[in-house]
């Protein structure tokens, strides 16, 4: 026996509430983050990311709100991710009680920034976000490249080099999204999650495409991911945690249930 | 009324220690201090901690703490978390060699990639078992093999295997608690352990040693 692999429910949050549907049964009300956290709390999550999606500058700081309430009530760890640029705003974040941050266009544009932010607060609270795309050019090797802005902005960096690069300048964990698979319930990219898994020592999340239980135990068990991270098939109420974890054991892999 | 002081010596985010300890034991007062004083005249000590020792050492004289919380581990009960037990130990390899507290002789190391241990990445993040090696107040109504949050690149090495009162298997058998007369100290975060991190908190709480 030894360390479980995680199951991660991600929480996109728009201007202090939570966005896209939650599913529970009895939730007095959905788009309340510390509601929702707490219930994933209770149903035996082992983290929580909530994403900021929030797009007016004006409606930032209520991100730092949330994360204060929810860590407040919610004893499991918290990441948290979206908009965040410097080092201030990754001790705000901290200091609101978020464990760690997941950083991602910020470290296309500036990779400094990964080192600065773990040289100042440890790599343990640094994750920096891979959003991978398949590119495949007629006579070339197929390989995944970093895309930006929500897929659409390519930034001609290999995901593979890239994800070496950032845990060399301290990245503590890797959270991978399959950019052709989020969204499509197919599944995850597991020859790129596992391509990164085997490229790097730090614990790889994977991320993007998943529908099935089936999905989840993939991804560890082929894609060689530590944890797994998935948003609409637990909001829907598809699937609860205990039976993703179920799944998991069932199929070999050691869950904390 | 009890007063538990979570110290503040500028190591990151202390809220969810507080945050946690406040909601297991609502009627004591806790406290988020980086007074001497206020150490001094708490009654339980809570020692958390996270990022490198060099900077834990460095930040501990610079808040002039060091004395309060030596007295700390001698007379009253006192819980150090993660950096908070690594630094009651004589030293670090972190940094090239750091000299800690020397409260609990032995030092700590990095972990290393080991061929043996497949898979094991490091830093050792997440949820794994911890096997009592000891009856403690601190594990009351803890089921021996529970599961609690680590996350950290380094582990303890104690001289004294009396006082290990907690192991965890990774990258081979490490020391995850320590119990030493009044001082009880986790590598692990009782605060983000969900019930099993909260009835530890609890126990520290109500804790009363000889």
């Amino acid at each position: 026996m030894g360390l479980a692999k995680r199951v991660i429910p991600c929480l996109d949050v728009d201007a202090g509430r939570v966005v896209k549907g939650i599913n529970f049964v009895d939730i007095v009300d959905a788009g309340d983050p510390v509601e929702a956290a707490r219930r994933y709390g209770d149903a035996g999550a082992d983290e929580l990311t909530f994403l900021d999606i929030t797009a007016s500058v004006d409606n930032r700081n209520t991100i730092y709100e949330v994360v204060e309430q929810v860590a407040s009530e919610v004893f499991i760890p918290l990441t948290v991710g979206g908009g965040i640029r410097q080092v201030a705003d990754i001790r705000k974040l901290l200091n609101a009680g978020a464990d760690k941050v997941s950083i991602n266009t910020a470290a296309v544009h500036n990779p400094a920034l990964v080192r600065e932010a773990s040289d100042h607060v440890g790599s343990q609270c640094i994750v920096v976000a891979i959003d991978a795309k398949g590119v495949h050019i007629e006579g070339e090797t197929p390989r995944w490249e970093i895309f930006t802005h929500g897929g659409r902005q390519s930034t001609g960096l290999d995901a593979i080099e890239w994800a070496v690069k950032m845990t060399e300048l301290g990245a503590g964990e890797l959270l991978v999204t399959s950019m052709d698979r989020d969204g499509t319930k197919s599944g995850f990219n597991l020859p790129l999650t596992r391509a990164i898994a085997d490229a790097v020592d730090v614990p790889v999340i994977a991320s993007g495409g998943v529908g099935t239980l089936d999905h989840l135990c993939e991804g560890v068990l082929q894609g060689g991911a530590d944890a797994v991270l998935a948003a609409s098939i637990f909001h829907f109420g598809e699937y609860s945690v205990t039976e993703a974890k179920q799944a998991m054991r069932s199929a070999g892999i050691e869950v904390r249930l | 009324m009890t007063t538990i002081a979570v110290v503040d010596y500028g190591m990151g985010n202390l809220r969810s220690v507080a945050k946690a300890v406040e909601h297991v034991a609502p009627r004591a007062r806790t406290i988020i201090s980086s007074s001497a004083s206020e150490i001094s005249g708490a009654d339980k000590v809570i020692f958390p901690g996270q990022g490198a020792a060099r900077d834990c050492m460095a930040h501990l004289r610079d808040y002039k703490l060091i004395e309060s919380v030596e007295a700390a581990f001698h007379n009253k009960p006192f819980l150090g978390i993660c950096m908070g037990l690594q630094v009651l130990f004589d030293s670090s390899d972190e940094n090239d060699g750091i000299d800690c507290l020397a409260y609990v002789a032995g030092k700590v190391s990095r972990f290393e990639r080991d061929s043996d241990f497949p898979g094991c990445k490091i830093p050792h993040m997440g949820w794994n078992e911890v096997q009592q090696q000891s009856t403690h107040v601190l594990w009351n109504n803890i089921s021996d093999l529970s599961r609690f949050y680590f996350v950290h690149s380094y582990y303890v090495q104690p001289k004294d295997k009396n006082i290990v009162s907690g192991e965890t298997d990774y990258l081979g058998r490490f020391c995850s608690a320590i119990a030493k007369d009044n001082v009880f100290a986790t590598q692990f975060h009782p605060e983000k352990s969900a019930a099993n991190g909260l009835q530890l908190l609890a126990n520290f709480s109500q804790w009363q040693p000889n």
